[in-house]
């Protein structure tokens, strides 16, 4: 019995302490909307986080839209040339990018490369003090450090999904039309017919405009509340790269289902 | 009503959930002094230089500076108290990712609209003031400690403060540094026409250069004196902490049941 209200108890702390933590998240993540107003009247701030959060992660966003391209154009290739298709390569492979693998896909990396990279920043800011020292100057760090490097992530990200998507269909283009030689009107002109730019463009743009949200708020608020220590900061770039990835494809699913629940 | 006091402390408690860190502690730090907090770590100091700057709030009790209550401020006059505060931290918590020069000049560009010409003169002559002007174009990794604590320095008085803080601005420096820092202290408190909180459990150069010194226990003010009354001093916790003995009125051992019984219980268990 002591053991049941023992395990009781210990459950119960967890979830109280789960929900302070969403309560907190939510604070904070209205606290950086109302601080927002500096990360674009000095532009130059965010500006600076869109470099470091969406220009430095560029060579792995496109080494790996490439991969993928090159992957979809063979997987789609050998099924599609099965029923005598093959010419709707473009389609499978623009389609694919545009509405899914593209910002996930990006989503995902930027969370591994550019999110870690935040959530390590802002947490070492905080145990070296230098988060202490701002606000001791009267300079509020939720409006110098933390509203930028959201904003920056969540302008970043977009851009990174589309160039994930254009790298991807050109490693199609690659691997369908110059080596296996699928006829490149075809590929072209079927994937311009097919892939409409609200249902289909617009709809990624969305969603990788969503996971840039939530990526960026996550990275930003696991730094912030990370203990000062170097164990502290480690535990929360690990939470960083798992919560972002679970994130994304819950949202992913939520999202494709009100996008795309006609068809 | 501006009195003759900066800072004004009148029983103040703080606690963190159950533990208590600070237990009804009265204190007044006259305008234009250096005044030493001293004590063992975990006894409170830090704390309380954090009560001060508003950065926590207390249980009970009142933090006065300038006359006003620091607890019941709003945020915005919060700030604007601040930006009347220096700060240097134990480790100099300089941005890490901005030179020497932008650190120094990081908080005049953020409070005043002067033209780039101005804030250039003004940083350059706080680093001349610390020794490091020729250091402006590095960036803090290159520093040693002496010399990131110097550079902290010179940014805790770029807007030259009323209030200047000091967070164990001696640890981990060799003895020249330290000197240096600490004749900085002296010069920079009485050239400034500014008020000097200094908290530090190194007595022998804080005696040289601050004016009174407060000594705190366990969150509690034990002792109290100019640095020649504590010099002279009988009381127990002065004595040990001057003569840097293990044990005394602060035990050398963390309380814990007899040894005896601890090791019989083990063996009962093995």
């Amino acid at each position: 019995m002591a053991k049941l209200i023992d395990g009781l108890t210990k459950l119960g702390n967890s979830c109280n302490n789960a929900l302070q933590k969403l309560g907190f998240a939510a604070r904070f993540f209205v606290m950086i909307l109302l601080y927002s107003g500096q990360s674009f009247r000095r532009i130059h701030l965010t500006l600076r986080e869109v470099y470091f959060s969406g220009v430095l992660s560029l060579i792995i966003i496109l080494v790996s839209g490439l991969f993928v391209g090159l992957v979809l154009g063979l997987q789609g290739y050998e099924t599609l040339q099965r029923y005598g298709s093959a010419e709707a390569l473009g389609i499978l492979v623009a389609l694919s990018l545009t509405r899914e693998l593209g910002p996930v896909v990006a989503g995902l990396l930027f969370a591994s490369r550019a999110g870690s990279a935040m959530t390590a920043e802002i947490g070492l800011m905080k145990a070296t003090e230098q988060i202490t020292a701002m606000d001791i100057m009267a300079v509020n760090p939720i409006a110098r450090v933390i509203a930028p490097r959201f904003w920056g992530g969540v302008i970043a990200m977009p851009l990174l999904a589309a160039m994930f998507s254009a790298m991807g269909i050109l490693g199609g283009y690659l691997i369908g039309v110059v080596f296996i030689g699928v006829d490149e009107g075809s590929f072209w002109s079927q994937m311009q017919a097919a892939v409409d730019f609200r249902s289909d463009i617009l709809n990624g743009i969305i969603k990788s405009f969503v996971f840039g949200v939530a990526v960026s708020l996550i990275a930003v608020f696991e730094g912030y509340d990370s203990l000062p220590t170097a164990e502290g900061v480690s535990r929360a770039i690990t939470r960083t790269v798992v919560n972002s990835a679970l994130a994304i494809l819950a949202l992913d699913f939520v999202l494709t289902s009100f996008m795309f629940r006609g068809i | 009503m501006p009195t003759d006091n900066l800072v004004e402390i009148d029983k103040l408690s703080f606690a963190y959930d159950e533990r208590k860190i600070l237990k009804g502690i009265d204190m007044t730090i006259p305008r234009g002094k250096v005044v030493a907090i001293m004590g063992g770590s975990g006894c409170g100091k830090t704390t309380l230089l954090r009560l001060i700057s508003g950065q926590l709030k207390p249980s009970h009790g009142d933090v006065r500076v300038d006359g006003v209550s620091v607890p019941k401020m709003s945020h915005q006059a919060l700030y604007a108290l601040r930006r009347r505060m220096g700060m240097l931290f134990q480790f100099g918590a300089l941005f890490t990712d901005l030179s020497v020069f932008e650190n120094v000049a990081y908080p005049i560009r953020e409070h005043t609209d002067l033209p780039e010409e101005l804030i250039r003169d003004m940083t350059l002559l706080k680093l001349n003031a610390v020794g490091l002007r020729g250091t402006q174009a590095l960036m803090p990794r290159s520093l040693s400690g002496g010399m990131a604590r110097r550079v902290a320095l010179a940014r805790a008085i770029a807007l030259d403060p009323m209030l200047i803080m000091y967070d164990e601005p001696f640890t981990g420096l060799d003895p020249i540094s330290l000197g240096v820092i600490g004749q900085l202290i002296r010069r920079f408190n009485d050239a400034l026409g500014a008020t000097s909180i200094m908290v530090t459990h190194d007595i022998h150069v804080s005696l040289q250069i601050v004016d009174y010194v407060y000594f705190m226990s366990d969150g509690a003010v034990v002792a109290q004196g100019t640095p020649d009354e504590i010099r002279a001093s009988q009381d127990p916790f002065v004595h040990q902490f001057i003569h840097a003995e293990a044990d005394g009125p602060v035990r050398f051992d963390y309380p814990a049941p007899p040894l005896a019984q601890e090791l019989l219980r083990e063996s009962a268990h093995g």
